[in-house]
């Protein structure tokens, strides 16, 4: 693995916050079946309580708060990684049936499915024989 | 007349986290340079608080069962396995960029630590371990006669 990968990308085009945080760009992996589109995105830090996820049209937008990266009454003496929010921005290509989206956090990992909408799934034309 | 005077530094210590909080980006920096390779996954960063050093590392969707911590002497080490991915018929990906697969990080700590008392959470994604320093080892008063 290279040292690029290793590293939280920091998101530079995040829109700034009030509180005096740098934003990082989660790591994430997108798949999908016939049905949905899955995205599964690496936010340490972050529990339910502090991600949200905005889909206005078809910009999904996520958004992950790191409340307390600090320990209490500590120093710190040595780092490697910095602590901030997460944010970052996507464009869905497919409609999405927004009523139907699932997410989950668990250990630091966001799950989202977002079922796709009826009218895009792709359908089989039968062709009658003549 | 050339002494700073208390008065003009105690304006200064407004500043004083901000300051701090530069050396440490810079020493980080430099401290680091060309020196990253697998073996330095995952990256920590290491606190101190009476006595005791706090390790946390960012390791999300790790299975607490599967990840090992150990303790010997002042060395310590951080190993376990990232949660594969189970694919379905008929899935496919758009995009990969999570998967670290296994890892082992050793870390040297300056002092001898009391395996017994190290605790170790889990939580968000992030593992928070104590190391306590062994008590014979813990700075002596010493009294002046």
């Amino acid at each position: 693995m290279v040292e690029k990968d290793m590293q939280k990308m920091e998101n530079l085009s995040a829109t700034e916050r009030v509180r005096n945080v740098k934003t990082f760009m989660p790591r994430v992996d997108i798949f999908e079946n016939k049905d949905s589109l899955f995205l599964v995105a690496d936010m340490p830090g972050v529990d339910e309580k502090t991600v949200d996820i905005e889909l206005e049209k078809n910009v999904l937008t996520i958004t992950g708060r790191v409340e307390n990266g600090r320990i209490k009454d500590a120093t710190m003496m040595y780092s490697e990684y910095e602590i901030g929010d997460y944010e970052r921005v996507f464009t869905l290509s497919d409609e999405i049936d927004r009523e139907k989206i699932v997410a989950t956090v668990r250990n630091g990992v966001l799950r989202l499915e977002l079922p796709k909408a009826e009218k895009v799934k792709p359908k089989k034309i039968a062709i009658k024989a003549a | 007349m050339f002494n700073p005077s208390l008065w003009r530094f105690r304006r200064f210590s407004d500043a004083m986290p901000e300051l701090l909080n530069l050396q440490r980006e810079m020493n980080r920096l430099f401290s680091n340079a060309g020196q990253k390779s697998p073996e330095d996954y995952p990256a920590v960063n290491i606190w101190e608080k009476e006595g005791s050093a706090v390790v946390t590392a960012e390791l999300p969707g790790i299975d607490p069962e599967k990840m090992d911590v150990s303790v010997s002497g002042e060395i310590l080490t951080i190993a376990g396995s990232a949660l594969q991915e189970t694919f379905a018929k008929g899935e496919t990906y758009l995009r990969q960029e999570r998967g670290i697969g296994n890892f082992k990080r050793n870390i040297q700590l300056p002092f001898q630590v009391n395996a017994q008392a190290v605790e170790a959470r889990y939580e968000k994604g992030i593992l928070i371990i104590t190391l306590p320093r062994i008590k014979e080892n813990l700075p002596k008063k010493i009294k002046i006669k």
